[in-house]
């Protein structure tokens, strides 16, 4: 597919940390703390459990994870970018949440940390979506994609220090995932968890796609990382659609292989390829590209960022067969981290093991950007960002250039007329007039004309509503993805409940 | 459209890269002495930034498994 559906949803860790000075030892417990999080989500959506005005779904999971899923994107940057703005409306939640804590006579910050373990060794996930034909044959792309993800780690890990136990030492490794994936395919998520899902609820018109979903990846706080991770993936499914073919490098042991792989930073583990020779991540890895490159010079270029995506894939591998990690340490989660966490070693005389280096790799991944590690990195420029502050906050509010944009343009009118609604990735419904409710199957226009009529049901938008701006959107709410887009154009509006 | 800063691979071995050896090997030169103040201030920033009792700070961080 030249065009194609992406999408990524992030399972936030969380923590309350009460001042050392009181209570010592534990903050609140997890689903005490998330439900003071979602307190501002329930508050406007009456949910917590909600798609929002940027047409996005933010939602507690199991275990009373944050989670945030973008909505539907056909672009890369705007895939990251809302991405991003899921990590703002954490932050945003986690302050209001501190000061509720404080007015309830508690103290202390609260965490959210956009990382996939715990150091109880809970994983939860980074899922991505992407939309492909139906007509794609399943077993081939899986044969084609498994090694492709298993290998994708050395290119798109977000690190980790792996604490020490009776068998290996203390060191760092690519992935965070790696070691909680079980199995290679099967529809089982908490079960039994495998890299590629089968569940096949494609969100779009069943006959003509389905929805892949991978469930291998890491939580990336590097947007360069971002584009390479879906910009080379969507290059391997695009080849896989042609039917180009892109040898076979079918793993004998998957789970094996992406365990051995994460945990040797040299890039020399072999893990056999079935019923042939062994090979390296690194070589697995080239061919694929190398066959991509050749794809690419014959095919195009099929969106803006291929060349950067195909250099900087090209250069990861280099910098992870040679060892010369400062080839990518601005632009790649593990090596990024990775200097950092070597240089405060050495600096301070800390070994490998070192409760402090631990809570350096969780600190990355703090989603606060004065207190985040990745975000401070950004300002002393050792980690590179291609998102402008601009780009987050457009992608707070406004919908990415898909299906995503009837549903915010739905949610946000039928909420200025004061009207219920219900809505999913493909169903839009008044409550009151439910025979009314329209299917959008088509993930791709921007318009959809059964739910414009729909929406002017509820009255003359173009007299009736007031396009709100930021200045007034962002005085009303907890974050600004939580703020009504229109208010009634002659009315003066209520003010907000405080924030208690 | 390479925006990158284009770094030349080297394996590791090839010592014929006078201008990249950098830390450790070249003490004492004004752009290192740099590198070293900027690394002691960023120390610094992280340790304003960090819980001060890491291992506390890491055992108290366990979540419910998601999915």
């Amino acid at each position: 597919m030249d065009r194609r559906i992406y999408g990524v949803e992030t399972e936030f860790g969380l923590i309350h940390r009460p001042a050392s000075d009181q209570l010592p030892g534990r903050g609140l417990p997890p689903d005490e703390l998330a439900r003071y999080l979602f307190r501002p989500v329930v508050e406007f959506g009456r949910s917590s459990n909600i798609f929002i005005p940027n047409g996005s779904r933010l939602y507690l999971d199991v275990g009373s994870h944050p989670e945030y899923a973008t909505a539907e994107c056909d672009d890369l940057i705007d895939l990251i970018a809302s991405d991003r703005a899921g990590e703002m409306i954490m932050h945003h939640l986690a302050l209001a949440a501190e000061q509720r804590i404080a007015a309830d006579g508690f103290t202390g910050q609260v965490y959210v940390l956009k990382n996939n373990v715990d150091s109880a060794g809970n994983s939860y996930g980074s899922h991505e979506n992407y939309l492909i034909p139906r007509t794609t044959h399943f077993r081939r792309l899986s044969g084609i994609l498994l090694p492709f993800l298993i290998t994708r780690q050395i290119i798109a890990g977000a690190g980790r220090v792996v604490p020490g136990d009776e068998e290996t030492p203390p060191h760092f490794a690519f992935s965070q995932r790696a070691d909680h994936m079980w199995e290679g395919i099967s529809s089982a998520t908490t079960r039994s968890r495998p890299i590629i899902n089968t569940r096949d609820e494609p969100h779009a018109d069943a006959a003509t796609h389905r929805r892949l979903h991978v469930i291998v990846g890491d939580s990336n706080m590097s947007s360069t990382t971002s584009l390479l991770r879906y910009g080379s993936t969507d290059l391997v499914l695009r080849m896989i659609e042609a039917g180009v073919p892109v040898g076979d490098f079918e793993l004998e042991n998957p789970i094996g292989a992406i365990r051995q792989i994460s945990h040797d930073l040299t890039g020399q583990a072999r893990v056999r390829i079935r019923g042939g020779e062994e090979m390296t991540a690194v070589q697995i890895q080239r061919g694929l590209l190398e066959r991509i490159q050749r794809f690419v010079a014959e095919q195009g270029d099929h969106h803006e960022h291929v060349g950067q995506v195909l250099e900087l894939w090209e250069r990861a591998l280099t910098a992870v067969e040679t060892g010369e990690h400062h080839l990518i340490d601005t632009e790649i989660d593990w090596a990024i981290k990775k200097r950092l966490v070597d240089e405060v070693a050495a600096q301070r005389g800390l070994a490998m093991g070192h409760p402090r280096l631990e809570q350096l790799d969780m600190a990355y991944h703090d989603v606060h950007p004065e207190r985040g590690l990745f975000h401070l990195l950004v300002r002393r420029r050792r980690a590179q960002e291609i998102l402008t502050e601009a780009k987050v906050e457009e992608a707070l509010i406004t919908p990415p250039s898909t299906r995503a944009a009837v549903r915010g343009e739905f949610l946000s009118t039928a909420r200025a007329f004061g009207a219920e609604t219900t809505v999913d990735w493909v169903h839009h419904k008044l409550i009151d007039r439910p025979l009314e409710a329209v299917m959008v199957k088509d993930p791709f226009p921007v318009r959809d004309e059964r739910v414009e009529s729909l929406l002017d049901k509820l009255g003359d938008r173009s007299t009736q509503l007031r396009e709100l701006s930021i200045q007034e959107r962002s005085q009303r709410a907890v974050s600004l993805a939580l703020s009504d887009k229109y208010a009634l154009a002659a009315q003066a509006e209520p003010a907000e409940p405080p924030v208690i | 459209m390479s925006a990158q800063p284009q770094k030349q691979p080297n394996r590791p071995g090839g010592e014929e890269t006078p201008e990249s050896a950098d830390s450790g090997q070249v003490k004492g030169n004004p752009q290192s002495a740099e590198r070293a103040q900027e690394l002691d201030s960023l120390l610094d920033e992280i340790d304003t930034v960090l819980e001060a009792n890491a291992e506390e700070f890491v055992k108290g961080f366990v979540q419910k498994g998601g999915q």
